[in-house]
C-alpha cells in the first residue's frame, strides 16, 4: 500500500496554530511528516529547537518525520539556519536547494529531494543516488508519462529510489527574493509586519475577469486552483509510486487525508462535501496539458 | 571583467563580436536551450559559421544548453552537448546535474559553466556544482542583492559570471512553473516562458487585451503602451486591487554597479536577450564595451555617461529599468 505524507506546511501560521494542527496530524493515518520553515527566512514562530521537540513528538507517536530544507537561499544568515538541519542525525533532510545539497552530500549523510529540486531524469536521479539520495519527490510541473519512465528506468538500472508525488494542495510554482505580501501592502520585505499570518492559505491572485490564477504566499507563488490526484492514486499505485504527498491547509485536512486514506485502500471515497478554502480544482501536470486544467479523465486514457 | 553577448542568429553574433563583446552566447535550434523562439537560434553549420568568426576575432563562444531533459528527450540532449563539443565551442552552459555529468565525462577539457537555470545560490551551492562537475563558471540568479553577491563571491570555488542589462526574472530561475501552469511549456521542459504560440491580442471596447492561454494577462487603455504578455508582468486583481502584483515590465540595468562588481571579482558580466534584434545588441554591445573601457581605464573614477544610459532606457521594456534585488529596497 503506497504511503501517506504530509508536506511542509508552506503557509505562515502562529505557533499555537501549528503545534495544535500537529497534535492532530499524530492521530491521522499519515506515515511521514515533513516539518521546517521552507519558504521565507522571516518566518520564526517556531525556532529551530521547537521544531525538532516537534519532531520527537512526532517520531515518538509512530510517525516517520523529515525535516524540510529552506527552498531559496541567499543569505550567511540562511546557511546558519540550514546547517542547523543538515548538521544533526536525528532525523532525514529533505534537500530544497543545491546549498543544503552540498551541506549533506559533504557530511556523507542519507537525504531525499523535495519537488522544487530538479529531477527531470534517471541521469540526475542517479548523480544523486551516489550521494546518498534516498527518495525523490517529482518535480511538480512533470507528468505521469514522465514519472512512469522515470520509474521505469531507475529500476532497469537497479536503484531503489522510492518516488514521491505531491498530489492534493496549492501547487507551489515560484520562489522570489521580493515579497509579494509584503508588496501588496506597500511595505518592505525587511519590514513586512509579518502579514502573512494574516492569510494561512496565501492572497488570491485573479486575473480582471476573476479567474483565479495564483495564491501569494510572501515569497513564493502557488496555483490558484487545488491539484488534486485522488482519482488518479490507482495509477500512482501501478506505476509504483512510493508516497502521495498532501499539503497541509488550515481548513478541512483531517477529511481529505481519511479520504485519501480510503482510496489508497482501493477503495472509491464518496463525493462528501469537503469544508475547505474555496479553489477549483486542477490536475492538468499529471497528464502532461497545462498545469491549471481540469482533465476529465478515468485511469483507463 | 568579460562582457559577454547574445545571439540568436548569426547576423546578431557578429553584431556582437564587432560591437565589442568578449565573448557570445548561442543556442541550437530546438528546446535544449532557455530561448527556444520560431525563428531563432543556430543549426551546425550556422554555428560553425559563427564559431570561426568570433574565433577569428579572438572572442570566445558559449553554447547554451541549459533546459531540463526528460528521458523521452535525454539523447536529444546530449547529442546536442556532442555537437556543441565538435564544433569546437569554448564553454558549454548547462544547468542540469544529469548533463552536467554527462559533459564532464564526455568531453573532460570542455569547460562547463553553470546556468543561471542551475540555481545557484550560495557558495555551498557553488561548491557542490564545483566538486562533482568541477564547473569553471557560474552564473548567478537575479534574486541575489548586492550583500548577497558580495557573500558569495567572497567565497566562490569558481568564476562569477552576473546579468548586467536586460529582461529580468523576478522568480529564482530554473525553479519557476508558472509558465506551465498556465501553458504547458516552461523554461525548464522547453525552453519557453509565455510562449508566444499561447499569445492572443484582441481589440476590445474596454481596450487592447494580451491572452495568455487565454488567461487575461492585461488591458491596456488608451495612450498605454502595451508590452508582451509574459505573465508575471500583467495586472492582476489582489483584494480587490488592480497592479502589477508580481512585477512591473521593466528591465535590468546594473550598469551603475560595475565599479563595485569588479572590486567583487566578478569575472563577466552577461546582455540578456538571444530574441532581439541585431541592432539592439549592436547598441547595448557597444555601449558596455565603452563602460567596461572606462572602468578599465580609470577603476576610480567610473562615471556612467548620461548618453549611455539614455541608449539602454530606450531599449528597456517601458522605457524603464531597475537594478532589481541588487538593491535591496526593490525586494
Amino acid at each position: 500500500m503506497m504511503k501517506l505524507s504530509l508536506g511542509p506546511i508552506l503557509w505562515f501560521w502562529d505557533k499555537c496554530t501549528v503545534f495544535d494542527f500537529y497534535a492532530r496530524a499524530a492521530e491521522w493515518p499519515i506515515d511521514t511528516v515533513y516539518l521546517g520553515e521552507t519558504v521565507c527566512s522571516r518566518r520564526r514562530e517556531l525556532k529551530p529547537d521547537d521544531w525538532f521537540a516537534l519532531a520527537r513528538d512526532l517520531k515518538s507517536c509512530g510517525k516517520k518525520v523529515v525535516l524540510s530544507s529552506l527552498t531559496l537561499i541567499e543569505s550567511e544568515a540562511d546557511l546558519r539556519g540550514l546547517r542547523r538541519i543538515c548538521e544533526q542525525d536525528d532525523f532525514l533532510v529533505e534537500v530544497n536547494d543545491q546549498s543544503a545539497l552540498q551541506l549533506v552530500t559533504a557530511r556523507e549523510i542519507p537525504f531525499v529531494t523535495g519537488p522544487a529540486m530538479n529531477t527531470y531524469n534517471a541521469a540526475t536521479l542517479k548523480v544523486l543516488a551516489g550521494k546518498g539520495l534516498q527518495g525523490w519527490c517529482l518535480p511538480v510541473e512533470l507528468s505521469r508519462h514522465t514519472l512512469a519512465r522515470l520509474i521505469q528506468e531507475l529500476e532497469a538500472e537497479g536503484l531503489d529510489l522510492p518516488a514521491e508525488v505531491f498530489s492534493w494542495g496549492f501547487l507551489p510554482l515560484a520562489w522570489s527574493s521580493r515579497c509579494f505580501t509584503a508588496r501588496h501592502y506597500n511595505l518592505p520585505k525587511d519590514n513586512c509586519e509579518f502579514r502573512c499570518l494574516q492569510h494561512p492559505d496565501g492572497l488570491s491572485l485573479r486575473s480582471r475577469e476573476s479567474q483565479e490564477l495564483f495564491r501569494l504566499n510572501g515569497t513564493s507563488t502557488l496555483s490558484g486552483s487545488r491539484y488534486d490526484l485522488l482519482r488518479q492514486l490507482p495509477a500512482m499505485a501501478d506505476m509504483g509510486v512510493s508516497t502521495v504527498r498532501l499539503s497541509p491547509e488550515l481548513q478541512g485536512m483531517e477529511a481529505v487525508v481519511q479520504r485519501f486514506d480510503t482510496a489508497r485502500r482501493g477503495k472509491v471515497p464518496a463525493f462528501d462535501p469537503l469544508a475547505l478554502t474555496e479553489a477549483p480544482p486542477c490536475n492538468g501536470y499529471w497528464y502532461g496539458e497545462p498545469g491549471m486544467d481540469r482533465v476529465a479523465r478515468t485511469n483507463a486514457d | 571583467m568579460e562582457l559577454v553577448c547574445p545571439a540568436g542568429s548569426l547576423p546578431a553574433l557578429k553584431t556582437a563580436v564587432d560591437n565589442g563583446a568578449d565573448a557570445v552566447y548561442f543556442g541550437f535550434r530546438d528546446n535544449t536551450n532557455a530561448r527556444q523562439f520560431a525563428g531563432l537560434n543556430f543549426n551546425d553549420k550556422r554555428a560553425a559559421e559563427g564559431i570561426e568568426y568570433a574565433h577569428k576575432a579572438g572572442k570566445r563562444v558559449f553554447c547554451a544548453i541549459n533546459t531540463y531533459p526528460q528521458p523521452e528527450g535525454w539523447q536529444q540532449w546530449t547529442r546536442a552537448v556532442d555537437r556543441a563539443a565538435a564544433l569546437g565551442v569554448d564553454a558549454i552552459i548547462l544547468a542540469d546535474m544529469g548533463l552536467l555529468e554527462y559533459a564532464a565525462n564526455k568531453h573532460p577539457d570542455i569547460p562547463r559553466h553553470l546556468s543561471v537555470q542551475g540555481s545557484a545560490t550560495s557558495y555551498e551551492a557553488l561548491r557542490f556544482y564545483k566538486d562533482n562537475f568541477d564547473i569553471r563558471r557560474a552564473v548567478l540568479p537575479r534574486v541575489l542583492s548586492l550583500d548577497q553577491v558580495r557573500g558569495v563571491a567572497r567565497q566562490s570555488p569558481v568564476e562569477l559570471e552576473v546579468f548586467a542589462f536586460g529582461s529580468l526574472c523576478i522568480m529564482a530561475e530554473g525553479r519557476c512553473y508558472l509558465s506551465s501552469y498556465l501553458t504547458d511549456e516552461s523554461p525548464n521542459t522547453r525552453g519557453a516562458c509565455s510562449p508566444a504560440k499561447a499569445v492572443r491580442w484582441q481589440e476590445t471596447p474596454s481596450g487592447l487585451e494580451s491572452r495568455l492561454n487565454e488567461v487575461l494577462i492585461d488591458r491596456y487603455g488608451p495612450g498605454e503602451s502595451a508590452g508582451y504578455p509574459t505573465l508575471c508582468k500583467g495586472r492582476f486583481e489582489v483584494e480587490s486591487q488592480t497592479y502589477h502584483a508580481i512585477e512591473e515590465p521593466v528591465s535590468l540595468n546594473t550598469m551603475d554597479l560595475l565599479p563595485e562588481l569588479q572590486k567583487l571579482g566578478i569575472s563577466a558580466v552577461k546582455i540578456e536577450g538571444r530574441q532581439r534584434s541585431p541592432s539592439y545588441i549592436a547598441d547595448v554591445a557597444r555601449t558596455w564595451r565603452q563602460a567596461l573601457d572606462g572602468l578599465a581605464r580609470q577603476p576610480d573614477q567610473f562615471e556612467v555617461q548620461q548618453n549611455w544610459q539614455e541608449t539602454l532606457s530606450g531599449l528597456s521594456e517601458g522605457g524603464l529599468t531597475t537594478l532589481g534585488a541588487y538593491h535591496r529596497k526593490w525586494k
